[in-house]
């Protein structure tokens, strides 16, 4: 296929974002660079579907997410299928992201919905528009605000915090202080 | 539709409302993980990968 230089620039510069959010949608860095694989092999096929002047951040995106929902539904058959075996496997995989202070973020952000969880990663970190996350999902704008803001409610639930100050000291000083007041 | 947006709207008037400084303190925590990622760039795999793509693309007679 003949690429235009500036789309291979744009596909290869999405590529970094496309991999941050596709660990966020399955918690696991390998099957997320297969997914991102996978999308850029369907891109790059369909090239001609993508309109010059649009988004190609948000196209890649949309191939993405779609790609993740199909073969996440086929896979959750398949759980279901070998006693929950594979659930497992995505379940012991900790420190995805490599930092031990992110772990109770993480963890708590994987208690989200999924579609509220994809909402508040396209709008709060990939930096998209609501309308553009609304395109990317496939639903209404209003609904993604819903979903972005009982996200943000559920997050603050989860990790505790009412205000600012109860972020608070990291692990290591809340064990110390722990430790001391027993 | 109408009882969907209706059933929406009682959703969303339920939580609490969070301050602006838990928002901003969730936004910053959010971005960081996710900008963990982005910083690691575009590995070999994937410039490798369109390279190929690439390159068997001109093979090809048109």
């Amino acid at each position: 296929m003949a690429m235009d230089e500036s789309v291979r620039k744009a596909v290869l510069g999405a590529v970094p974002s496309l991999r941050a959010f596709a660990i966020s949608l399955c918690g696991n860095v390998d099957r997320a660079d297969d997914l991102v694989q996978e999308t850029l092999l369907r891109a790059l096929a369909n090239i001609d579907s993508f309109q010059p002047g649009t988004n190609m951040s948000a196209w890649l995106f949309t191939i993405l997410r779609n790609h993740f929902r199909s073969e996440y539904r086929k896979r959750r058959r398949e759980v279901e299928d070998s006693d929950g075996h594979h659930a497992e496997s995505l379940k012991s995989q900790p420190d995805q992201y490599g930092h031990v202070e992110f772990r109770e973020f993480r963890e708590a952000l994987a208690q989200l919905p999924s579609d509220q969880r994809e909402a508040l990663i396209l709008v709060g970190a990939s930096g998209f528009s609501y309308e553009e996350a609304a395109g990317i999902c496939g639903c209404a704008v209003g609904t993604i605000k819903s979903r972005v803001n009982r996200a943000r409610t559920r997050l603050a639930e989860l990790l505790h915090v009412n205000s600012a100050e109860d972020f608070g000291p990291d692990e290591t000083t809340r064990a110390v202080l722990a430790s001391g007041g027993e | 539709m109408e009882a969907a947006t209706t059933r929406n709207k009682r959703l969303n008037a339920k939580p609490a409302k969070l301050g602006r400084d838990v928002q901003a303190r969730l936004g910053q925590q959010l971005r960081a993980m996710y900008d963990d990622v982005v910083n690691q760039g575009v590995p070999d795999r994937f410039s490798d990968l369109i390279e190929r793509l690439e390159g068997t693309g001109k093979k090809d007679p048109q």
